[in-house]
């Protein structure tokens, strides 16, 4: 504790020296320092609320006044002044201003701070009423963060992968249907441990690419190559989607870019979403040479002879 | 609302440069552009402060901005308290308020004997 003289004494309202604590010889600087020493302890906008510390500083700033100034502080000294009446009214204080509304314009997070929120309450409430403030009490763990990488299909169809953590326990995490890319689970209860308890685990899903199938929100994509005889003559075939393979028909004379939709076989329904559809883009392949083909076309008069590039000359 | 000639003649002995610095630093708040500042009773109270921090207190100018911020922090606690018991003094019933006192008594009797 700072040396401290009884300022409470009202007989020191009379001396000064005494409120100041320093000797009837002090010089100049000595008075500066030992005001300054207790101002800061005193100043009743450092201590809002504390009359004692307003009434402490009142005459501490009296004395201050009346010893920094030599014509006064002989005056004092011969007995021809006492300290009554020294201190000088001070101006309406910061701590008026700043207890009440208006201090809201310097509060720490800009204006719209110290508006009560959910969260503010709750923390008030915790430091004031809970464990919060001491820190001998008990302490939930930290929450945790981990990344994990899924197959395109699990994420799709949902699926349990099992995550070891750098600390060599083991977390069996329920990747649900419809994960989409960057999502995070929450396990709660799995993160860092605490004498309150564990934190959370987070778990961000990163979704793997697939060979041919694409997602589109709720829709599947995917590019379907067909031979040229099941494009011109039409064809039901095996088509692969995310859950299984599935027959479907191809109109006969189906183009190249021809897209086909399997309702209902894109992402599977999850929690309010209904399930997506599989949009099928078909590409003609037309194959190794084969020398009857190409007999063919050379012997060819088309029924429709057209230019299939009309349109982009018509538009050039 | 007052301009900046006059706030300086409120506060005796302040270095209008002085107080244009703590300005720039964000510590008092204004009204209006350079040219023409305008300051609000708060703004004067709080330059009076700055100023007898910097100049009764010695606290230099590296240190103050810590200090202004521990103190809206303090006084940004204290509105909040206020808003609270004003909430309690609305809401909550004369027992309700007592007991509360009690506890709180309680609780503080029961944290000092650790």
């Amino acid at each position: 504790m700072p040396e401290c003289p009884d300022i409470s004494d009202t007989t020191s309202l009379d001396d000064p020296y005494k409120t100041l604590g320093v000797a009837r010889d002090a010089s100049h600087e000595a008075i500066r320092n030992a005001y300054r020493k207790l101002a800061k302890r005193h100043h009743p906008d450092l201590n809002p609320g504390d009359a004692q510390a307003e009434a402490q500083f009142k005459r501490i700033s009296a004395a201050h006044q009346l010893l920094s100034d030599p014509a006064k502080r002989a005056r004092f000294d011969a007995g021809e002044i006492d300290a009554a009446g020294q201190d000088k009214p001070r101006p309406a204080s910061y701590r008026d201003y700043a207890q009440g509304s208006a201090g809201r314009r310097y509060s720490p997070g800009g204006d719209a701070q110290d508006s009560w929120d959910h969260e503010d309450i709750s923390d008030m409430f915790g430091s004031m009423f809970g464990g919060g403030r001491r820190p001998s009490g008990p302490q939930r763990g930290a929450d945790q963060h981990f990344t994990l990488t899924a197959d395109f299909l699990d994420a799709i169809n949902g699926a349990t992968r099992r995550l070891t953590l750098p600390d060599g326990r083991v977390l069996d995490v329920k990747i649900p249907p419809g994960t989409d890319d960057g999502t995070t689970l929450r396990l709660r209860g799995q993160g860092g441990e605490g004498s309150g308890g564990h934190g959370d685990a987070f778990i961000e899903i990163h979704v793997a690419a697939h060979a041919f199938f694409r997602r589109d929100g709720a829709d599947i994509r995917l590019d379907l190559p067909i031979s040229i005889t099941e494009a011109v003559l039409g064809a039901s075939i095996e088509v692969p989607t995310t859950g299984g393979k599935v027959r479907m028909r191809i109109p006969p004379g189906s183009d190249s870019l021809t897209q086909l939709r399997l309702r209902g076989k894109g992402v599977p329904a999850h929690g309010k979403a209904p399930a997506g559809d599989l949009y099928a883009t078909l590409r003609v392949t037309i194959g190794k040479p084969d020398a009857a083909l190409t007999a063919f076309l050379q012997g060819w008069t088309p029924e429709h002879p057209g230019d299939p590039r009309a349109a982009m000359e018509a538009s050039a | 609302m007052i301009g900046i000639d006059i706030l300086i003649t409120q506060i005796s002995g302040l270095d209008r440069g002085d107080l244009e610095r703590w300005i720039g630093n964000g510590w008092v708040r204004t009204e209006g552009t350079a040219d023409a500042y305008q300051f609000q009773a708060i703004d004067v109270a709080r330059a009076q402060l700055i100023f007898e921090l910097h100049n009764d207190l010695s606290i230099n100018e590296e240190a103050l901005p810590v200090v202004l911020h521990l103190l809206d922090q303090l006084y940004s606690v204290r509105r909040q308290i206020d808003d609270l018991g004003d909430a309690l003094d609305r809401l909550a019933t004369r027992e309700f308020r007592q007991a509360l006192a009690r506890q709180v008594q309680h609780s503080r009797a029961e944290h000092e004997a650790g």
